[in-house]
């Protein structure tokens, strides 16, 4: 510190003219480089705001739609009303087509007897008044419900004569009643409900007979029009999960190697530059047109069937294919050619280079745009229009050849469906499962990222 | 080195050509067996080029057209019955920038020998991977660490891994593009005595941008200079005694 004092700083001396023109352009610049970052943030901001505006939006809608109002009821399984001859068994003598006719024609008995009976007998114990009312007692529970009791039954026949408790789904409107999405000050002309349904839901909700339950569902169930309270969405996730497979197994092997032949082996001329072109053009097409090819090509040439998951997972394959070989060009691209030079340099083989190092480190890029081409075919709705899988399907499909919904094509007709305020809640409950599918699909591709990066 | 050693390498009239650039204009050389021969000359002088011609690592390039004839202990390099493959196992190549693969150092040597079926049990390669290594001069420092990423060790061990690595597939020729440019004084020195040791069982031809460093290593020195080789002789005599006036020019420092 002593040598400051020894040396005093000398009195600064006047800025000369080329510093103060400097000085007078350093202000100007500053100026703007404040203005760029705030105009920067301000985006960065504004789109964060809207993301979280949506999130919120979704979410306060659709969470409630995961718990519904379930009655839990004492149901007696009446031999008196279940009159049914025993199971069929399948004799020693015969074969498995007889038994099996055998048996469906005892299932269609059991599907004749009136099931709605079980549940209304044992609402009438919790409801005293229910006798006068019967039309209302048969709205209370909704109607896919019977259903469940005749599988119960056919399940296991030896539950005739036995009592059990049961969570049974209302009726939407119920639901939606009892969860204050109903004016209550509406006049009852105007109600969908019956004064003494309404009645009766204050009620048995009051006593904890009626409770707003997890809805399995929405998770288990196709979807219904009939029983729109057990509306699900199995059938809408398989037929995704089908589409997805034949993705996976179709774009992304065929994308891999496509890039791979045109980066590595391809000679650089007049053809492969124009593939190149319309490569990157095709990822430019409108999706709904990949739908008008599946239409025209697929169902009217090749006679595959309307609505079914293979031909919407063709049809997504193609959209999602120069997604993926975009991307595996470009991680491909990215490999240091020095990789390559040693490889070639000891010997390997063209193939072998690519095979034994390349392809290695292009592995977590290579995998990133494959799970992100296939998270974008996830999401899209337009192309399944166009091949009839907006058509409603009311089973889960078995195979990829069968009828079936996809999941944004579920969102887009139950965003459509007239019992507004019960398919609100229902349609963003469906885009919250969708949503958290991406991110999964997502969170997998950073994780594959990050578990395969390597230095070099 | 004296010129009685037999001829392992023989150009004549070598043109490279890059489209319709022609980069080298007829290059005839011989190179000897078990010499150490280095190519100096400017940036984009075609030493590298040439380098290259010699394991037909010009192949790999686009557009490179190669004329003229190589010969490899007599036998052409561009006979369509040689396969290329064949070609680089006896003539391996180090480069400038050390690049081992992103894989354990053990890996890293193990590779050649594996492609080439050089071991039959895994206790061969074993061998082949230690006496690699040790002639390299790098085993005492890598021995307990054979499963670590290669791509881990300093720049200068790198390299020297990527010289064991070449010398594992028991090449005749090592081929050498400016292997110490990108490492400091005493990583060069340690390579330089690694060459020094190698020329016992190796030719090799080394392109270097220092002209110390040819002095250094070298028994022969070519000058090359826009495509053309100046001048050809012992090192000493070269740089002692040039007889071209670019060569004079360049190692004394007018250009470059």
């Amino acid at each position: 510190m002593t040598i400051i004092a020894e040396n005093p700083i000398k009195p600064v001396a006047a800025p000369s003219h080329v510093q103060q023109k400097v000085i007078a352009s350093l202000n100007k610049r500053h100026r703007k480089e404040k203005l760029f970052r705030s105009l920067g943030l301000g985006a960065v901001l504004i789109s964060l705001g809207l993301v979280a505006v949506l999130f919120i939006n979704i979410f306060s809608k659709g969470l409630p739609a995961f718990w519904q109002s379930a009655v839990t009821l004492d149901i007696y399984f009446d031999p008196a009303i279940i009159k049914i001859p025993p199971k069929p068994v399948q004799q020693a003598d015969e074969s498995d087509n007889d038994f099996r006719q055998r048996d469906l024609s005892w299932q269609t008995e059991v599907g004749f007897i009136n099931f709605n009976r079980l549940i209304t007998d044992s609402l009438q114990k919790v409801l005293p008044d229910a006798s006068k009312h019967r039309r209302d007692l048969t709205r209370m529970v909704t109607s896919g419900e019977r259903f469940a009791l005749r599988d119960m039954v056919v399940a296991d026949p030896a539950i005739i004569g036995q009592t059990r408790t049961l969570h049974l789904l209302t009726d939407a409107n119920i639901d939606v009643w009892l969860k204050g999405n109903i004016d209550r000050s509406l006049p009852d002309a105007q109600q969908q409900l019956s004064p003494k349904l309404r009645e009766w839901a204050d009620k048995l909700k009051a006593e904890g007979i009626i409770q707003n339950r997890f809805s399995l569902a929405l998770f288990m169930n196709p979807d219904s029009r009939s029983s729109l309270a057990s509306a699900g969405l199995a059938g809408a996730f398989m037929g995704s999960f089908y589409m997805m497979l034949v993705v996976i197994l179709l774009a992304v092997p065929m994308g891999v190697a496509a890039a791979i032949y045109l980066e590595e082996f391809a000679p650089r001329n007049k053809l492969t530059d124009l593939v190149e072109v319309n490569i990157n053009n095709l990822a430019a097409v409108p999706s709904i047109v990949f739908g008008l090819l599946g239409a025209s090509v697929l169902i009217g040439w090749f006679n595959l069937p309307m609505s079914a998951p293979i031909v919407g997972g063709l049809v997504l394959s193609l959209m999602t294919l120069p997604t993926v070989i975009i991307a595996t060009r470009s991680t491909l691209k990215a490999i240091p050619p020095s990789i390559r030079q040693a490889a070639l340099g000891l010997g390997a083989s063209k193939m072998q280079s690519i095979f034994h190092h390349v392809l290695p480190l292009a592995i977590p890029g290579i995998l990133t745009g494959a799970i992100l081409g296939v998270a974008q075919a996830l999401g899209e709705t337009a192309p399944l229009l166009l091949i009839g899988m907006k058509s409603f399907v009311a089973s889960v499909p078995a195979s990829p050849f069968e009828q079936a919904s996809a999941l944004p094509v579920q969102i887009y007709l139950w965003q459509g469906n007239e019992l507004r305020n019960f398919f609100e809640a229902r349609t963003s409950a469906a885009i919250i499962v969708l949503l958290l599918m991406m991110i999964g699909l997502n969170g997998l591709a950073i994780w594959l990222r990050k578990k395969y990066e390597k230095r070099w | 080195m004296s010129n009685s050693a037999p001829v392992k390498i023989s150009a004549k009239d070598v043109k490279v050509f890059y489209g319709d650039n022609e980069a080298l204009h007829g290059i005839s050389m011989d190179v000897y067996q078990n010499e150490v021969i280095s190519f100096i000359g400017p940036s984009g002088c075609g030493k590298s080029t040439f380098l290259r011609c010699m394991n037909r690592m010009n192949d790999t390039i686009e557009h490179c057209r190669v004329t003229g004839s190589i010969t490899l202990d007599g036998r052409d390099i561009h006979e369509p019955s040689l396969d290329v493959v064949q070609l680089r196992a006896q003539v391996g190549m180090v480069f400038q920038k050390p690049n081992p693969f992103p894989k354990s150092i053990y890996e890293n040597i193990a590779y050649g020998p594996k492609l080439h079926g050089l071991a039959e049990r895994k206790a061969d390669l074993d061998d082949i991977v230690e006496s690699s290594l040790r002639r390299a001069g790098l085993w005492n420092e890598v021995k307990d660490r054979l499963d670590q990423p290669g791509t881990g060790l300093s720049g200068g061990q790198q390299q020297r891994l990527c010289i064991a690595r070449s010398i594992a597939v028991s090449p005749e020729v090592i081929l050498m593009d400016e292997p110490c440019s990108a490492l400091d004084p005493i990583a060069t020195s340690i390579i330089e005595e690694l060459i020094d040791e190698l020329k016992q069982n190796f030719t090799i031809v080394i392109v270097t941008h220092n002209m110390q460093q040819a002095a250094r290593v070298s028994d022969r020195t070519a000058f090359f200079h826009l495509g053309n080789l100046i001048e050809i002789g012992n090192t000493n005599d070269l740089f002692t005694n040039p007889q071209q006036k670019r060569t004079e020019d360049y190692i004394t420092g007018r250009y470059g």
